[in-house]
């Protein structure tokens, strides 16, 4: 990625916050009612035609993506998918809430972010459908790897921020976890590192009600997880994380404010899990259908397409060549898919170390004779009628 | 200053050769870094203004600046996670754990993360990051100051685990550490902290390589850290009784250097390993197994073990009873020869 070296004041602000400026507010940001209807705020304005043309068009694509993915692991094609069905506002709007210097740190739900981001879908899998431990190269996307254990990159992305101010580059970080992962202690170090180095870091919690089965009060008795901010000294707000241009304007002032030198922020988003933790987990053991029916009212797609219906914004015709886009996708990475590269098993051995020590080549050498000797064994089978 | 970019080294810090500490030939390492390459910081809990509990960051904040030596947040899982992303932005995080048993708290960060982006990332993503972490015991420390923590780590298949015995070698292999492209875990034994030794900065020191510190034809000791001088002084005493042991220094305990170790037994047919912590699934355990697969056709006796019991590690009043001492190396030095009993 282009580094953007630019001037970043030494010194945190003159005039430190007062605690009312870190409180978030009592309902979540909305810029859209369950209708879609546009709702006006006197601080977070609907953000442009063009900017919400481009979200809806990649809110399609991520839903399809999500579904795909849902059917790949059906079919056996990938050992484990955790959807964000329900979810894609909040990945459309932190891939679109960075610039091309920035860098994200998605965890493993964080599949759509990625592909927003610019990852090709089938190299952002690669985890997900066990080729290899990350599929991309981080520095070409600005993507850091999924982290899987909830909350370690949290610090991975306040680290990265730190470098970039001390070397004087314009990069902001947005470090992405789930309401589960505010209780693990990184999360604290994390928030608490930031905003005593007050650094270019937006904290973005999609609060989905649920850490696999576990609900919300029994990971916390916070009024919500953005009042956990002022604990730290920096501003937290919530937001509806079903009504994407609410997560923009949240998010494009979040970034603004850690580019230009404001510090940290935490965003929390409101929006639930449609479908279970992943295909191995069975949600009705812990949840009534009633209350997963509730949320499909509120559908961010749903209540993008009515806003930009209603404005006249989205034509039928783009509506469909929308919908081609995303099965053209689909069919992609379903071939992406189907085709079985050969997995090198001495690729477990070459990366370890930049230079292989002796005993690593010794075992290499000792699964290569492995490798041979079945090889061999097979081929003279093969020749006995 | 804004520092820190991808430039070429600054020139080499002059060469000096004098008498010094294990402390202050660490320091001498950290500063000749700094001064030579912008990308390397050092950051930890109190090594900033008061440098460091044991001193060793002793100055640098003073010379190099708040930018490049810097106190944290008291948050060890914080410390070595900010490392990671640092060291993914092209900086060589240096981190300071302030005691062994302090570090536990980033166990997880190093296991998963330090030691493996390298290979998540097929290379992709390498973390030169170094995690200084002074150890062991023989200082008198109350509980959780002066545990072995070294099994944690060597078992862990990425990470480089280094242990220094002498001022030279502190040098030398720290400076080696800062300039590898893996992380590195860098053990600093305390109870030697304060041992003097003649420095020569100009000589280098390569990784995974053990060395020989005492040449002998009838036993080979092997030990690492605050083991060596305590194998050296038995190897001296044995001399005295007529025997000739050696000692090989391990220095790099992982990846292991199987081929000096083996070279060395083999010319002996004996063997004591020499380490304080606990034996039980030991990096002493390690290297017996090895010495045993790879030596024992060349072997006169079993390979022996004189480690730390399989206890918490002693309160100070009793840690004499609990560290391998002279006496104990020589009493298992005598087990090598039964026909003698």
């Amino acid at each position: 990625m282009p580094r953007n070296p630019t001037h970043r004041p030494a010194h945190p602000r003159e005039h430190p916050l007062a605690p009312g400026d870190l409180l978030p507010r009592d309902e979540p940001v909305r810029l859209l009612d369950e209708t879609g209807a546009s709702h006006a705020d006197e601080r977070y304005g609907m953000p442009p035609k063009a900017r919400l043309l481009e979200g809806y068009r990649a809110l399609v694509l991520g839903r399809r993506l999500n579904d795909q993915c849902t059917a790949l692991v059906r079919q056996g094609r990938l050992a484990v998918y955790p959807s964000s069905h329900g979810q894609e506002a909040c990945q459309v709007a932190a891939a679109m809430a960075l610039g091309e210097g920035d860098w994200m740190f998605p965890t493993y739900r964080d599949v759509v972010a990625i592909a927003s981001r610019g990852v090709p879908p089938a190299e952002a899998l690669v985890l997900l459908r066990g080729d290899w431990h990350s599929g991309y190269d981080p520095a070409r996307y600005g993507v850091a790897p999924q982290a899987t254990p909830l909350a370690t990159q949290l610090l991975h992305a306040v680290g990265y921020a730190h470098a970039a101010k001390l070397r004087g580059e314009s990069t902001v970080v947005l470090a992405m976890s789930g309401d589960g992962a505010t209780s693990e202690g990184d999360f604290h170090e994390a928030l608490n590192f930031a905003a005593v180095f007050h650094l270019p870091v937006v904290f973005f919690v999609q609060n989905n009600g649920y850490a696999i089965s576990v609900p919300l009060a029994r990971q916390t008795a916070a009024p919500s997880l953005a009042h956990k901010a002022i604990g730290y000294g920096m501003p937290g707000q919530r937001v509806d994380g079903n009504d994407l241009p609410a997560l923009l304007a949240v998010l494009d002032e979040a970034v603004e404010r850690a580019r230009s030198g404001g510090g940290p922020t935490l965003v929390e988003a409101h929006t639930y899990r449609m479908q279970a933790h992943t295909n191995a987990d069975d949600d009705t053991r812990y949840r009534e259908s009633e209350e997963v029916q509730t949320w499909v009212a509120r559908d961010p797609l749903t209540r993008m397409r009515a806003l930009l219906t209603s404005k006249r914004w989205l034509t039928q015709a783009r509506e469909h060549e929308l919908v081609a886009e995303a099965e053209a996708m689909a069919a992609g990475l379903r071939v992406a898919m189907t085709d079985e590269p050969e997995a090198d098993p001495e690729e477990l051995f070459r990366h370890v170390y930049a230079t292989r020590p002796p005993a690593l080549q010794e075992q290499w050498e000792l699964l290569a004779d492995e490798l041979s000797r079945s090889e061999a064994s097979a081929g003279s089978r093969e020749e006995t009628p | 200053m804004t520092i820190l970019q991808d430039a070429p080294p600054a020139a080499a810090a002059p060469a000096v050769r004098e008498t010094m500490t294990m402390a202050a030939a660490l320091n001498r390492a950290l500063a000749d870094a700094l001064a030579e390459d912008d990308r390397v910081v050092v950051f930890g809990e109190d090594v900033g203004a008061l440098g460091g509990v044991f001193r060793i960051t002793d100055g640098l904040r003073a010379r190099f600046g708040e930018e490049r030596c810097f106190d944290t947040p008291l948050a060890e899982a914080g410390i070595v996670g900010t490392a990671v992303g640092m060291a993914m932005n092209g900086l060589r995080p240096v981190v300071e754990m302030q005691f062994d048993a302090f570090a536990y708290p980033a166990l997880e960060q190093i296991v998963s993360h330090v030691a493996k982006m390298g290979n998540r990332t097929r290379g992709a993503m390498r973390l030169p990051i170094v995690i200084r972490v002074p150890y062991g015991g023989g200082i008198g420390g109350v509980e959780h100051h002066c545990d072995s923590s070294e099994a944690y780590y060597a078992h862990t298949p990425g990470l480089t685990v280094v242990s220094p015995a002498t001022p030279q070698d502190a040098y030398a292999l720290l400076r080696a550490a800062m300039r590898h492209p893996d992380p590195v875990v860098f053990l600093e034994p305390k109870k030697l902290y304060w041992a003097k030794g003649e420095v020569d900065t100009s000589i280098t020191a390569e990784l995974g390589r053990a060395v020989v510190v005492r040449p002998g034809s009838d036993v080979t000791l092997i030990a690492y850290g605050t083991s060596v001088p305590t194998a050296l002084a038995a190897a001296e005493a044995a001399g005295a009784e007529g025997r000739s042991v050696g000692v090989v220094d391990v220095r790099t305990l992982a990846p292991f250097d199987d081929a000096t170790v083996t070279d060395a037994v083999r010319a002996t047919g004996r063997a004591v390993v020499v380490a304080e912590a606990p034996g039980f699934a030991s990096v002493a355990a390690e290297i017996a197994a090895r010495v045993g697969e790879r030596c024992f056709s060349y072997l006169e006796a079993p390979v022996r073990r004189v480690t730390g019991f399989d206890v918490p590690y002693a309160p100070p009043k009793l840690e004499h009873h609990y560290l391998p001492d002279v006496d104990r190396i020589l009493d298992a030095i005598d087990t090598l020869y039964p026909d003698e009993a």
